[in-house]
């Protein structure tokens, strides 16, 4: 029988059919953070529980830490009581932890492909939506909520459905300056926040192919704003050349890599098996996106303008409406006339080393423009370390950004990094909601050389039409 | 988790699609390591004015509807974030079942705030884009509309002013099972224990 990368992986790691669709999905690789754990750890303790394999779990902490000089000293009581909890969870449980001021802490999506924790062919979960992130590995990764933590820790299985596979092939070869970011705003677009629901993608074709990991990371973590759990992308050489790179603590080395990339190599869609859905996007004519909305899949192309209220494919005219009145913008404004306040840079989306050259490469003898604030957060102390040896900190410094410490910062906004009331941001992020950055907040989603031109001219421009 | 029995409450709409969790619970209130306390922030930033007073506007702080059990929304509900935050909020506040439409391949609700809910016994109901306009209609005539919510045959009984209207919906068997017997998942997983380590035994970490 033909099977899918999705379902290859899948029936290796079903321990049991329990009837109705359902099975006991076997998890390889858990990953914790501070704000969906407590509960989870709290509930095991309650029943007596222990956590089952301590060795496949891996924490830290992201989510409210604070990015700046004195982000040790963490002063909202709440923030730290979680953080603290977050500690004391991992020690008692003997559960690997990278706290803040470790130099492997950071964003969870960012470091578990930097440390070697998430590898081709594995399971991955963790109580957050963007796990998704992962699949560009070619494993299954998603994410799941606090009592699916809890089970995780008591039996490091989950009790899951299958989803449907769905189809989404790249065709083409991207246009200099047009970036993974920008493929999957526009799939989003196209196919809304709900088109993948119940689905795990996979992402296929030339230009995922010719796409580097980080590129390939930034594509899978999206995949969950198009409303699938997961989005999986086959492994190639380009994966292989990955894990092998870098300082990889968690992934095989010399001949147990050579080994296990024999292994790896079997992680593709067979030919001629079949999707339950398939979609394809050539993107030989793609533009930079930028979002107008309050919803992901509100985007359009950099060229273009703010929408009439009845041209939205996905949304009805009074949700384009609403989004609008948030937004303070009108139909047919020109997308490069919307004057920008902010930039953040950075995030489990687009805060990778790669992420931040291409910004600095735009940035560099540039200044920000008057009155724009910028933001540069690395998504792990990693990337901040490798970007400090690139002097890529001195670019964005001296051209008037500021140069943070890694956490989730203003992509939610949960620690002091936020929008005020209708401040207008242009953000590499990967949620425009209402208040996701801060309340009232305003959140255009671009690529990170389209917020780094952005925070040069003060408004959105076409980047392809700058360098 | 406590069995879903039968019940009858009053109905609140929110009329919108796409409603994300970071809208059912803003981040500010995501802080908390504790399962509780979460109701009063459900909605926060459409319920309340910056200085904590309520907008009169909003479905909650309306006399009629406020206490409602059961929330209908448009498709796509809880969308976004994990944060099973959301749902506690929603469970928290007192509602006991969402209805939201799904039409085609627009599902009512987002895949792990569906999840998350059967977790915390809040039953999610699909019926048709047609059905739940028809209950928007009533809601907007009928103010503190009631409704009864039965899974054991599940059936919704909209109590309007004009005769009751009566929607059949197909609840996910093992989810069904699971919240009318008020099982645990873990307890339930946990019969299957020598089945796992076998498959431990099976691979490396």
């Amino acid at each position: 029988m033909k099977k899918t990368l999705f379902d290859k992986i899948w029936d290796a790691h079903v321990v049991k059919e329990l009837g109705d669709g359902e099975v006991l999905l076997y998890i390889d690789r858990h990953l914790v953070h501070e704000v969906t754990s407590p509960q989870a750890f709290e509930g095991l303790r309650l029943a007596g529980r222990k956590v089952r394999c301590p060795e496949r779990t891996f924490a830290t902490m992201d989510h409210n830490v604070p990015t700046d000089e004195n982000r040790m000293n963490i002063t909202d009581p709440i923030a730290k009581a979680q953080v603290d909890a977050l500690s004391e969870n991992c020690s008692s449980t003997s559960v690997t932890l990278f706290p803040l001021g470790d130099a492997r802490q950071g964003v969870i999506h960012i470091i578990g492909p930097e440390q070697g924790i998430v590898l081709p062919g594995m399971t991955v979960v963790c109580g957050d939506s963007h796990t998704a992130t992962h699949g560009a590995f070619g494993s299954i990764a998603f994410g799941i909520g606090t009592s699916e933590v809890e089970h995780v820790l008591a039996t490091q299985t989950l009790r899951q459905k299958k989803p449907k596979n769905y189809k989404v092939e790249f065709t083409g070869a991207l246009k200099p300056n047009v970036t993974a970011k920008d493929m999957v705003l526009k799939l989003i677009s196209i196919i809304g926040t709900a088109g993948g629901t119940g689905c795990a993608f996979e992402f296929c074709g030339e230009a995922i192919r010719t796409l580097s990991m980080e590129g390939r990371l930034t594509i899978c973590n999206m995949a969950i704003e198009a409303g699938a759990r997961a989005g999986l992308v086959a492994p190639d050489q380009i994966t292989f050349d990955y894990v092998a790179s870098g300082d990889r603590v968690y992934a095989p080395k010399g001949e147990e890599l050579e080994t296990a990339i024999d292994g790896w190599k079997q992680f593709y869609t067979d030919e001629g098996a079949s999707f339950d859905h398939e979609l394809t996007i050539d993107v030989n004519e793609l533009a930079p996106q930028v979002t107008w909305g309050t919803s992901p899949g509100m985007g359009v192309d950099v060229t273009g303008e703010v929408p009439a209220l009845a041209a939205v494919a996905e949304y009805a005219p009074a949700d384009v409406r609403a989004a609008l009145d948030y937004m303070g913008l009108e139909p047919g404004m020109k997308m490069t006339d919307i004057q920008i306040e902010t930039v953040f840079i950075g995030s489990c989306t687009n805060g990778r080393i790669e992420d931040l050259r291409e910004a600095a490469e735009y940035m560099k003898g540039k200044k920000v423009a008057n009155g724009v604030r910028m933001l540069v957060v690395p998504g792990s102390e990693a990337v901040r370390y490798q970007g400090e040896k690139e002097r890529l900190d001195r670019i964005f410094v001296e051209a008037g950004a500021e140069w943070r410490y890694a956490g989730c910062s203003m992509c939610l906004a949960m620690n002091a990094d936020k929008l005020a009331d209708k401040e207008r941001c242009a953000s590499t992020s990967n949620r425009n909601f209402e208040g996701r950055q801060g309340k009232g907040g305003r959140t255009h989603l671009v690529s990170p050389k389209m917020a780094a031109a952005a925070a040069v001219a003060g408004h959105f421009v076409d980047i392809r039409e700058e360098i | 988790m406590e069995k879903f029995v039968t019940f009858t409450g009053v109905v609140a709409g929110v009329d919108r699609a796409n409603i994300d969790t970071d809208a059912l619970i803003p981040k500010e209130h995501l802080k908390s390591i504790k399962r509780t306390g979460f109701g009063a922030a459900l909605f926060s930033d459409w319920r309340y004015n910056d200085d904590g007073s309520d907008k009169p506007d909003f479905v909650l702080n309306k006399p009629e509807t406020s206490g409602a059990e059961i929330l209908v929304t448009r498709s796509n509900c809880g969308c976004g974030s994990s944060r099973e935050h959301a749902v506690w909020a929603v469970v928290q506040y007192g509602f006991k079942a969402i209805i939201a439409p799904r039409q085609d391949e627009q599902p009512g609700f987002a895949d792990i705030f569906n999840n998350n809910c059967s977790k915390n016994g809040l039953l999610t109901i699909e019926l048709s884009d047609e059905q739940v306009d028809g209950i928007f209609q009533t809601l907007e005539k009928e103010p503190g509309v009631k409704a009864m919510i039965d899974l054991e045959n599940e059936k919704v009984t909209l109590y309007a002013s004009a005769g009751d209207q009566v929607y059949a919906f197909k609840a996910n068997a093992a989810v069904r099972d699971k919240l009318l017997n008020g099982l645990d998942d873990i307890a339930l997983t946990l019969q299957y224990d020598a089945d796992i380590t076998a498959f431990e035994s099976k691979r490396a970490v």
